[in-house]
């Protein structure tokens, strides 16, 4: 008999793509999808359940289905239409809980797959260039999404301990980036001009959405138990990736980035939280070792090709690579004619 | 109509020519005669890679082109004709690998770290990657140029990982005791932390390049400190010296003493027997060792050197 998978969060873009896309594995028999809203995107084999996780109903799924395998990908609502920040902390947190204590009543349940994020480092200058699985945060964040990834991966923890039966993957995904991807930060990097942290050029690092997804499918199946942080390999500053994109940045004090950010209605869609600044004046670096070694996972794009995907889709900014490098070609035939005049 | 245009053209054609000439013009005088086509494609070449973003830095947020090409060419003049640096024993650099260089720290401003990182660039032909306290990368701009000059936080993970990766790495156990201490106290090495950094080294197997500056002592002597305000501003110290605060901007000149740098033989930490690195009898005996031999060469040095001044 084959897999019996559930999906969580497949009302949004990415859940739906990774539900229709596990539904067409061979060792999958039945792909059920839940959340509140349905999916736009046809979802194909994916039986869809219109269901609050918060909600007991959730059980009875897992129940009479006889679950076997529960992908959780509702854990954080970062695109901005799943509605204002302090509903989705809600959603996060008390929808995770809801959800594991569901499994947890649920025998048939064999594995569990987490989607978080590598916001549970927090970003602050005393931290590490690169964080490992097994380090702490130097500052636990304190609000925002980022706390609300702490909480739940408590609950997850909690989880593993009280169903030692069941295997708890957990993946702390870098930023998604790619020409599907629309989160606060894709649409912060896409503004005509950027405001970034005055004196701060902080290291980013991607996840293409493609190797995400290939990431979660392999995790699903693969049965490695622990937590993984899953990144492209090297780093792009915030300046390099906005000058790939063509965009000019201005320097902003940290203070008044803030509140430039809830006043400039463009900018309330780009998330500039006070946990978005820190990030934007820190950066943060991740160690990708047990991605390779353990989970045995190797992403395709490494962080400067995934972001060059999203910048091949994304509109060219005032000052896009090739219109430079035209400047360029022609400043070299003024300099060649200059060279013909001067030996004249 | 076409007879305006064509008047147009020839106007902006002439202008054009008018710019042309005035570029070469300046890129002769700049360049020189010979070189100057060339350098200036290079510079517009340059130009471009650093407006599009066309450049890499490593994890740690190194950029070698900016390093190589802006902040090394600026910190030169300083070293060179201000300070007038003497480098002896660059050979004791290994040119290649991972290697641990342990520095004494002064100067109330890491001037000398950032010497060293000079002297280590033009004499040994290697990048050194500093490793600084974590005020440094809090601070805007000095926070942001430190990270594109190869510096990482002063921690064990990031030491490790950067001589793991055959990096030169530069540390200053004294931190800012050695730094912020008084001028009177001058020459005379500080405690050296707790031995992390030989630990680091233990662990990765790299040998530790001692290396001793004289001069950083005084190009601000530090008579006093303004603790109230250091702890309004979360600082270690706020420097008083004989011109500073006094006379504002023209106070932050440092003073031209005469440097010297001396590099000394490797010490070989790869003949320890594995798990060494937790010993923390042998690590605070290789601390100690490391420490004496850069205080007996700071002796030394201050008696070759026949001034402050010269």
């Amino acid at each position: 008999m084959g897999r019996v998978v559930l999906v969580t969060g497949v009302g949004r873009d990415f859940g739906g793509r990774f539900a229709s896309r596990i539904a067409k594995d061979p060792v999958v028999d039945r792909v059920i999808g839940v959340d509140v809203v349905p999916s736009r995107a046809d979802l194909g084999d994916v039986h869809f359940v219109r269901a609050d996780i918060r909600h007991p109903v959730i059980g009875k799924v897992i129940a009479d289905d006889k679950v076997d395998t529960v992908v959780h990908l509702g854990v954080i609502a970062t695109t901005s239409s799943a509605g204002r920040r302090a509903s989705m902390r809600e959603v996060s947190v008390v929808g995770s809980m809801q959800l594991l204590a569901a499994c947890q009543q649920a025998a048939s349940v064999e594995r569990l797959i987490v989607k978080s994020s590598a916001r549970v480092y927090g970003s602050s200058p005393s931290d590490p260039a690169k964080f490992s699985e097994d380090m702490s945060p130097r500052r636990i964040p304190s609000s925002g999404l980022g706390k609300a990834s702490v909480e739940v991966e408590g609950y997850v923890r909690g989880f593993a301990r009280r169903r030692p039966d069941v295997r708890v993957t957990l993946l702390r995904f870098a930023n998604l980036i790619g020409p599907q991807v629309d989160t606060m930060m894709a649409r912060y990097l896409e503004l005509p001009i950027v405001p970034t942290v005055l004196g701060f050029d902080p290291r980013l690092q991607f996840c293409h959405d493609e190797d995400a997804l290939d990431a979660l499918h392999h995790s699903s199946l693969a049965d490695v138990p622990g937590s993984f942080n899953v990144a492209g390999d090297h780093v792009l500053t915030l300046a390099q990736a906005v000058r790939r994109l063509g965009r000019p940045h201005i320097g902003v004090p940290p203070l008044a980035l803030g509140t430039l950010g809830s006043l400039i209605p463009q900018l309330r869609q780009a998330d500039l939280s006070a946990e978005q600044i820190l990030f934007l004046t820190y950066g943060r670096g991740l160690d990708t070792t047990a991605m390779r070694q353990n989970l045995g996972f190797e992403p395709k794009f490494t962080t400067p090709e995934a972001f060059g995907d999203f910048a091949a889709r994304s509109r060219p900014g005032a000052m896009h690579p090739e219109r430079v490098a035209e400047l360029e070609r022609q400043l070299a035939t003024l300099i060649a004619k200059g060279r013909i005049y001067g030996r004249r | 109509m076409g007879d305006g245009d064509g008047q147009d053209t020839l106007r902006a054609e002439q202008s054009a020519d008018e710019i042309a000439d005035s570029v070469v013009d300046a890129a002769r005088e700049v360049f020189g005669d010979d070189l100057w086509e060339r350098r200036l494609a290079e510079l517009l070449a340059f130009l471009r890679r650093r407006i599009t973003g066309a450049y890499e830095v490593d994890d740690f947020g190194f950029d070698v082109e900016f390093t190589e090409r802006f902040l090394l060419n600026a910190l030169r003049p300083l070293a060179e004709k201000w300070f007038r640096i003497d480098v002896r024993g660059a050979e004791n650099i290994p040119s290649v690998g991972g290697a641990l260089v342990v520095s004494n720290h002064s100067g109330t401003v890491p001037v000398d770290g950032l010497m060293t990182a000079l002297v280590v660039h033009d004499h040994a032909d290697r990048f050194l990657r500093m490793l600084g306290a974590d005020l440094v990368f809090r601070l805007p701009f000095i926070g942001e140029l430190a990270r594109k000059g190869g510096a990482t936080l002063a921690s064990t993970e990031d030491a490790e990982r950067l001589l793991s990766a055959d990096e030169l790495v530069g540390v200053w156990p004294e931190g800012y005791k050695g730094i912020g201490k008084p001028f009177s106290e001058r020459y005379r090495l500080q405690r050296f932390g707790r031995g992390g950094f030989v630990s680091a080294a233990l662990r990765t197997g790299v040998p530790i390049v001692p290396c001793s500056v004289v001069g950083a002592e005084e190009i601000f002597p530090l008579v006093g400190n303004i603790t109230s305000l250091a702890r309004l501003l979360r600082v270690p110290y706020i420097p008083v010296t004989p011109f500073f605060p006094w006379l504002g901007v023209l106070g932050m000149v440092p003073l031209p003493s005469k440097w010297l740098i001396e590099f000394g033989k490797p010490l070989r930490t790869d003949s320890y027997p594995a798990g060494s690195a937790d010993d923390a009898m042998l690590v605070r005996n290789v601390t100690d060792q490391v420490r004496e031999t850069i205080q007996q060469t700071l002796h030394s040095l201050l008696l070759y050197r026949e001034g402050v001044f010269s």
